[in-house]
């Protein structure tokens, strides 16, 4: 990786740098953006965990199983949000009618990628560090006291999204903002399929095969092994990480694949409707 | 006599999208440190052929070299060198001007990035709303910001389409000049897409007229007024446009 822009002959970091220097910009100046990053975890955070609170007076398994509701949400909000800070940022070009300015800069799409990615745990961290302390103070459910797990947990989570995030924009990308709201709605898929609240074996025989074919269904396994068996089951972060390889692969391939689809059918140039 | 390769060599270039045929069959070679008008109404082609020229678009057969390289195959190596101006496109409206520049600046590599937004300030009169949001500048500030954006890395070659659209006579009056003491101070090669027929005479020595994605005319503003024995580009834009000349011809 080369350090200088504009003549650098390879990836340049300080061209991505330059691209998150402009997200970060874009980001500070409106705080209603940033209080809405905060906002929807937090609520959705609370509500389960309020949940969480009265399924377990009544219950005897998640009066043991402290935590898993919350600590699902959490995670999911890694899942979620970490597609939705990429893909968030990459529309941010699109409804400034900026993105022909960057594809006639030097910037190459792996740079333009790596800011996005960037942005994404950027945003994400806006948004988890205060709702996972408040995590604590209503619920005494400390995040990071899962230590080295949580480290396994985000990294094959936030690589999920992103692939997702590449993919999604790939497709704004050739089909324009038509294409936008799959951007918001395209991560919901994972909610059931990736059993987020409750473990694989609830599932009909034939959608544990989808389950265990989605990178997120082994870390939301990994999760309830650790809050109820009190058990780290690595192998299921080694089997996610592999599966996200792949994934990722396929959203880069994809979306380099609908980009050269865009020059060739012209959508760089209208990116509306 | 000299050897310098042109700065920019269309090659028999064809683009058909699904709608129909943008470009059919067009070539062209622009001499380094030349000024070139791309005239033509709208649908004639020139928008596609300038992006085609940059690398946003594919060519479905053809060729096209900017400084000796193919686009869009080769552009990393020639994109920090170009740079363009268009109305269609914006910047982002958030950011303030300065941060905008500089984000660019960036991109394209500019070295001393301070100093030189200083320079495009005093040169192009930003000064008094370098720190204002983007969104919030008038159509004739917008158009001087992005002509700072096109200038930041000093390029060599400058794509410009219709760059003085929705201006004020007296701003667009300004626009040219600055277009013109930066190609002779810089030596820049510009190609130049415009509906703008005085505009097109002042600036250009050279003017390509299309017309449904074809090259119908290619000569000097002189010696087209003196073929189509018109007195402006604008009458002989006309002859094009409705066919005159093929009716004169004919008779």
């Amino acid at each position: 990786m080369s350090a200088r822009g504009g003549t650098a002959p390879g990836i340049s970091a300080y061209r991505i740098a330059a691209m998150v220097e402009r997200y970060w910009y874009l980001l500070r100046s409106s705080w209603p953006r940033l209080l809405e990053i905060i906002y929807w975890p937090a609520v959705q955070m609370l509500t389960w965990g309020f949940l969480q609170l009265y399924v377990a007076q009544t219950d005897s398994f998640f009066a043991r199983a402290g935590g898993t509701f919350i600590g699902a949400v959490l995670l999911w909000d890694i899942l979620f949000r970490g597609q939705l800070g990429f893909s968030v940022s990459f529309l941010e070009e699109m409804w400034s009618r900026n993105l022909a300015n960057l594809m006639m800069s030097p910037l190459r799409p792996a740079e333009f990628i790596a800011a996005l990615m960037i942005m994404s745990v950027v945003r994400l961290l806006i948004g988890m560090i205060p709702v996972s302390l408040l995590a604590i103070a209503f619920f005494g459910f400390n995040l990071y006291g899962l230590g080295l797990a949580l480290a396994a947990f985000f990294a094959n989570l936030i690589l999920t999204s992103w692939a997702v995030g590449i993919f999604v924009s790939g497709l704004v990308l050739r089909n324009g903002l038509g294409a936008e709201n799959l951007a918001w709605t395209i991560m919901f898929i994972f909610l059931p399929l990736a059993c987020v609240y409750y473990p694989v074996s609830v599932l009909p025989p034939f959608l544990q095969y989808v389950a265990w074919a989605l990178p997120p269904t082994y870390v939301f396994e990994g999760m309830r092994a650790l809050l109820i068996e009190h058990v780290f089951r690595a192998d299921l972060m080694l089997q996610a990480f592999a599966l996200n390889v792949v994934f990722f692969a396929a959203g880069a391939l994809a979306f380099l694949r609908l980009l050269d689809s865009a020059r060739r059918n012209g959508s760089l140039l209208q990116t509306g409707e | 006599m000299t050897d310098t390769p042109p700065a920019i060599v269309v090659d028999r270039l064809v683009k058909v999208y699904q709608s129909g045929t943008a470009v059919a069959g067009i070539s062209f070679a622009l001499p380094v440190g030349s000024v070139t008008g791309l005239l033509g109404g709208n649908g004639a082609g020139k928008t596609t052929t300038i992006a085609m020229i940059m690398g946003l678009v594919t060519p479905t057969s053809g060729a096209v070299a900017v400084l000796g390289a193919e686009m869009p195959r080769q552009r990393y190596r020639v994109l920090h060198r170009m740079n363009f101006e268009s109305p269609y496109v914006e910047m982002p409206m958030r950011l303030t001007v300065r941060q905008n520049l500089t984000v660019f600046a960036r991109l394209y590599g500019v070295d001393g990035i301070p100093d030189r937004l200083r320079e495009l300030a005093d040169d192009l009169d930003l000064g008094d709303f370098l720190d204002r949001q983007t969104g919030k500048l008038s159509a004739g500030q917008k158009t001087r910001v992005a002509l700072a954006k096109a200038l930041l890395n000093r390029p060599e070659v400058l794509l410009l389409d219709e760059p003085t659209a929705s201006l004020d006579p007296d701003t667009a009056d300004w626009v040219r000049s600055h277009l013109e003491r930066y190609r002779v101070a810089r030596g820049a090669t510009v190609l130049l897409a415009s509906h703008n027929m005085g505009e097109v005479e002042r600036l250009c020595e050279r003017v390509i007229i299309m017309k449904r994605g074809r090259i119908e005319d290619d000569d000097t503003p002189a010696a087209l007024l003196a073929r189509y024995g018109r007195e402006t580009l604008e009458e002989v834009f006309l002859d094009v446009a409705r066919g005159r000349q093929n009716l004169e011809a004919a008779q």
